[in-house]
């Protein structure tokens, strides 16, 4: 299984540098080969069950990385796709800005496909890292006032973030120091065997800054502030990949502080701390999403409610709501895509992501409008999509937690949350169309991507596959899930 | 506040040398918080970073830490050298070279940062944290200048200072690295390394691209997205 690793290592960077030299012509096709090829990939490491190395153990895939990485190889693929109609609808200027655009895509893949990947702290920091300077770039990418502030605005945000980061993972590293000497490497493995012996506060110290510094990338409240800017100026393929695949990395990060540290501490004290973020995250998000006026916006905070939903399931005790998170990940990662996809469709159509200056949806878009409705429905959490499993795990996971106070409040913001969406989607798209806007998709393959989505949705839904779900309580057993 | 007394096995003279090359480090940081010109900042930025490459060399050269001489040398080629030369270019295209953009008065700001500095210097005391290598003062010293590189880009409304405020909070962690990860392998401290010079390329593209559209490095024309 370890070519499968360094397979996965090579193939998002020779796409970067194919589509940085060769014609878009070939770009384009090559970077949907390289998203599909890295999800093959991925996937295939489903069925082994077992732990995969590479590099002398510098790679290595366990249960909870082949989750994210899952995700992540996902949504480059859907992506890659989503992108070749994008990219070809709106830009005419000799592929200058095309080349650019799909090496900067597989970069970012490149780089949030290591995060998981790679078996230490230090390298794991560097990769996350690494995808916040490509992906400001290409927050940028368009040029505009609103895209260089957004761009400017996350790259000094999450890079202060990522210097506590770095910090949490230095105060570790000094935890590790009184077991495994002064000069080792800060592989996971070896941190886990060791920290029951850690000092109590030192790790503590460790999972504060960790959970503020990668936080900010994963947009918890109140580090969450770059967040909504970036989502909505930059191009819409990049807003999926931040908000369904680069927000999940850095959950990904937080949770390798949250194994090693309720192994030196317990359970309790980390769990509280997700708590707190998630239930700020969760209910600031809840209120903003009623109030937003420009779509991609509206999206953005609902990715901060489910990264909300995701910490607040970490701090449950019982193992099915860790189960419910580690399935939110995949499902978010599908609905969140296949939204702005729709999000993308509507703005290309109508020129605009002024809820106010969009209506008719459905019947200006016969495949992506519909579609939009469904991955709104599914981001809120309805049958028969993924969300909805997930979520319910998480609130059953709740009451056997015997947190029903929380539980309820949990429901009580998701619901909130599920009217602002839906009051906005049903505005944009439920409505009459007005008069000189011709129906139509503005590409063929757009909604393609948006397919997928929805139908990865279905399938974590109604039925996911048995090595899908072994894989998902193997990883939650991982994350210390029950003990 | 055991933390912050000096390493029982270290000698005077070398305690003396850190903790006073700890202190230069903060006080560049307070002079950068409130220097007008946006290349005086560079300059203090270039000084900080050197005053931080000097903590390695004594480090290297007392405990006899090869890889350490390495990471100075590197330290000092991207700090003192690349980066600063990286925002040089950026004024260079850039005439209103006078940063007056603080928020606060000058005073309130140094107040500000001195508050936050004792903040940083008694929590760093309050943590079981000790070195063989460095007195903890450097360590204390390190959160100090975290903490206020946070102010500085906070309270600077222009693009050079923030982007020195995030370069100089990297020189924090740096100076913290020393007491808690001495041993870090080399190829960790390289690869933290080069993620910095890549950020730095990344500020410096940004910079230009914002003076470009707005004429400007104040960030005022950066606060139109909201809510």
């Amino acid at each position: 299984m370890g070519g499968v690793l360094v397979a996965l290592m090579i193939v998002p960077f020779v796409a970067t540098v194919a589509s940085l030299v060769a014609a878009p012509r070939i770009g384009k096709p090559l970077t949907v080969v390289a998203g599909a090829t890295s999800l093959g990939l991925a996937v295939s490491l489903l069925g082994s069950g077992r732990v995969a190395t590479a590099l002398a153990g510098w790679l290595r895939v366990d249960s909870l990385s082949l989750v994210f990485l899952l995700a992540v190889a996902f949504l480059y693929a859907s992506t890659a796709l989503f992108a070749v109609g994008y990219v070809e609808s709106g830009q005419d200027d000799g592929g200058r800005y095309a080349r650019r655009f799909f090496a900067g895509l597989n970069l970012f893949a490149w780089a949030m496909l290591m995060a998981p990947i790679v078996s230490d702290f230090a390298l794991l920091w560097v990769a996350v890292e690494v995808t916040t300077v490509v992906s400001a770039l290409l927050v940028a990418i368009d040029d505009t006032d609103g895209a260089v502030e957004a761009a400017w605005k996350y790259v000094l945000i999450a890079s202060m973030g990522l210097g506590l980061a770095l910090l949490a993972t230095l105060v570790m590293y000094y935890a590790g120091t009184a077991t495994l000497g002064s000069g080792y490497e800060l592989f996971f493995p070896r941190l886990l065997a060791g920290a029951h012996h850690f000092q109590p506060e030192v790790v503590r110290l460790a999972f504060g800054l960790a959970v503020l510094g990668f936080g900010s990338k994963m947009g918890l409240v109140p580090v969450h502030t770059w967040l909504p800017d970036a989502h909505s100026e930059a191009p819409t393929p990049i807003s999926a990949l931040l908000s369904g695949a680069l927000l999940t990395v850095s959950f990904y990060a937080i949770l390798r502080f949250y194994q090693v540290t309720r192994l030196a501490v317990g359970s309790a004290f980390p769990r509280d701390v997700l708590l707190v973020f998630g239930i700020a995250s969760l209910a600031l998000a809840a209120l903003y999403v009623a109030r937003q006026r420009d779509l991609k916006r509206l999206l953005a905070y609902s990715s901060v409610e489910h990264m909300g939903i995701l910490a607040i399931g970490m701090s449950f005790a019982a193992p099915i709501a860790v189960a419910g998170v580690l399935l939110q990940v995949l499902a978010h990662a599908a609905a969140k895509s296949t939204a702005f996809f729709g999000a993308g469709s509507v703005i290309r159509k109508f020129g605009t992501k002024d809820l106010e200056r969009v209506s008719g949806g459905i019947g200006a878009l016969p495949w992506s409008g519909p579609m939009f409705v469904l991955a709104v429905l599914a981001l809120s959490a309805m049958p028969p999509f993924g969300l909805f499993r997930s979520e319910f795990l998480i609130v059953e996971g709740g009451l056997v937690s015997s947190a029903t106070a929380l539980t309820a409040v949990l429901v009580a913001l998701v619901t909130i949350a599920f009217l602002g969406l839906s009051w906005h989607a049903s505005q944009i798209m439920l409505t009459p169309l007005p008069d000189g806007v011709l129906r139509g998709e503005t590409s063929k393959v757009m909604p393609v991507a948006m397919v997928v989505g929805l139908a990865a949705l279905v399938l974590l839904g109604v039925h996911p596959p048995a090595q899908l779900s072994e894989l998902i309580t193997r990883a939650a057993a991982e994350l210390g899930a029950g003990r | 506040m055991h933390g912050l007394s000096a390493a029982a096995s270290a000698p005077s003279a070398v305690t003396g040398a850190a903790e006073t090359v700890a202190i230069l480090v903060l006080l560049s940081e307070f002079a950068m918080l409130r220097a007008a010109l946006s290349r005086s900042q560079v300059r203090l930025y270039a000084f900080q970073s050197l005053a931080v490459a000097a903590l390695a060399f004594i480090v290297a050269a007392e405990r006899h830490i090869g890889e350490l001489y390495v990471l100075g040398g590197l330290s000092v080629l991207l700090k003192v050298l690349i980066v600063p030369a990286i925002i040089y270019r950026v004024l260079r295209e850039a005439p209103d070279d006078v940063a007056t953009s603080h928020r606060f008065g000058v005073a309130s700001m140094v107040l500000l940062a001195i508050v936050l500095s004792g903040f940083g210097i008694f929590v760093v005391g309050t943590m079981p944290i000790h070195s063989k290598l460095l007195p903890v003062l450097a360590l204390a010293v390190a959160a100090a200048v975290i903490l206020v590189a946070f102010l500085l880009v906070i309270v600077r409304s222009d693009v050079v200072s923030q982007a020195v405020g995030f370069f100089s909070l990297e020189n924090g962690v740096s100076l913290a690295s020393f007491v808690l990860a001495a041993g870090l392998p080399l190829i960790a401290e390289v690869a933290f390394l080069f993620d910095l010079l890549v950020a730095v390329v990344v500020f410096g593209v940004l910079m230009r691209v914002h003076h470009g559209r707005s004429a400007s490095l104040s960030t005022r024309p950066l606060e139109r997205l909201r809510g």
